[in-house]
């Protein structure tokens, strides 16, 4: 005998349809996260920037309306830990900007705009604009709050807004 | 580049440890075999006697959403009441059971079929009165084939109305194994 399901089950399985099993996500991108960390942090750092970056994925991953670009997402996100990681080891040190490989935003439509973005405001446009993320869900893969999700995307766009006109 | 043994399991326990995961699974080694079990803050949500987790994700994610986790801290409470079924110390299971996905029929079917008691079988028809739908033996049939948390849900307590064993998603031999278990045979 067949009956609907429950609204909350019919949304969990069109979910599941638009965005692979996390597990599937984090076998495939976990090596390629953990080098780009070990590049950046050292052997010893980059273990618990590791867990802190798939941590924070998770925290993201079931709000996420797509399953798009789901590398140039998780390594943004790496990316970002990262950079926490290197502020609260010499809070006073220019900060390198990262390489191109890694740091590429993820619509390949808006990578000549994002490019150039001081790394903070870039995620938080690649997010808000390549992923259609709001900004709880910014915030949540930034490990900020969302009001400063939203500056860092205002500022990223004006910035932007400022070198084409 | 490898993730060590230590980092990737120190990972998915925070995972589940956080309330970050929606299914959480892994393989257990059983008389019948390995097992894949699955669980979410809910309960036990599914047992499959295809240990294969490539196979079972897509069925997860769609059983309880997409954060779907292997993780042996997960399913801790499911592996330890199964151990002791198996060595028969245990005949009644205490999980509680996410049944969410499922609908209304299929549940009050399952839940009649939890109070067949340990050691004792009851036919498909008897299964249907005991529902107040004594022409639906068949439907219970498909319900029976359909169990996702096999062993805890007990379809192998359900035999054919002239004693026969009839059939088990898990193969026959299992619900053999498991009715010995059980004294039953």
């Amino acid at each position: 005998m067949l009956t609907d399901p429950p609204p909350e089950t019919l949304t969990t399985m069109m979910q599941a349809v638009r965005i692979p099993p996390f597990e599937r996500f984090y076998v495939e991108h976990r090596s390629e996260v953990l080098r780009l960390l070990r590049h950046r942090l050292g052997v010893d750092a980059a273990e618990d920037a590791f867990q802190e970056t798939f941590l924070r994925a998770l925290k993201a991953y079931d709000r996420l309306e797509h399953g798009d670009h789901l590398r140039a997402w998780v390594l943004t996100i790496a990316q970002n830990v990262a950079l926490d990681a290197l502020r609260r080891r010499r809070p006073q040190a220019e900060l390198v900007e990262p390489t191109a490989e890694v740091e590429r935003p993820a619509y390949e439509q808006i990578a000549h705009l994002t490019d150039g973005l001081p790394p903070k405001e870039r995620a938080a446009v690649v997010l808000r604009y390549g992923y259609d993320l709001d900004y709880e869900q910014i915030a949540t893969a930034l490990g900020s709050s969302p009001d400063a999700a939203r500056q860092a995307s205002s500022t990223g766009v004006r910035r932007i807004r400022r070198r084409i006109s | 580049m490898t993730v060590s043994p230590d980092l990737d399991r120190s990972f998915r326990d925070a995972a589940v440890t956080l309330g970050l995961v929606d299914v959480g699974f892994d393989v257990v080694d059983t008389p019948l075999g390995d097992l894949l079990v699955a669980a979410s803050s809910h309960g036990l949500a599914a047992i499959s006697f295809d240990p294969d987790p490539g196979e079972q994700l897509d069925h997860l994610a769609r059983i309880g959403g997409p954060r779907v986790l292997r993780s042996a801290r997960a399913v801790d409470d499911a592996r330890r009441e199964l151990d002791e079924y198996f060595a028969g110390r245990r005949r009644v299971f205490d999980l509680p059971l996410d049944l969410r996905a499922l609908p209304p029929f299929t549940v009050s079917v399952l839940r009649e079929l939890a109070r067949v008691p340990y050691g004792e079988t009851t036919t498909y028809g008897g299964l249907a009165a005991r529902i107040g739908r004594p022409r639906a033996a068949r439907a219970i049939g498909t319900v029976m084939n359909r169990n996702r948390i096999p062993i805890v849900l007990p379809c192998h307590r359900v035999v054919g109305s002239s004693g026969d064993l009839v059939g088990y998603a898990g193969g026959l031999h299992r619900k053999v194994r498991l009715l010995e278990l059980e004294g039953a045979l």
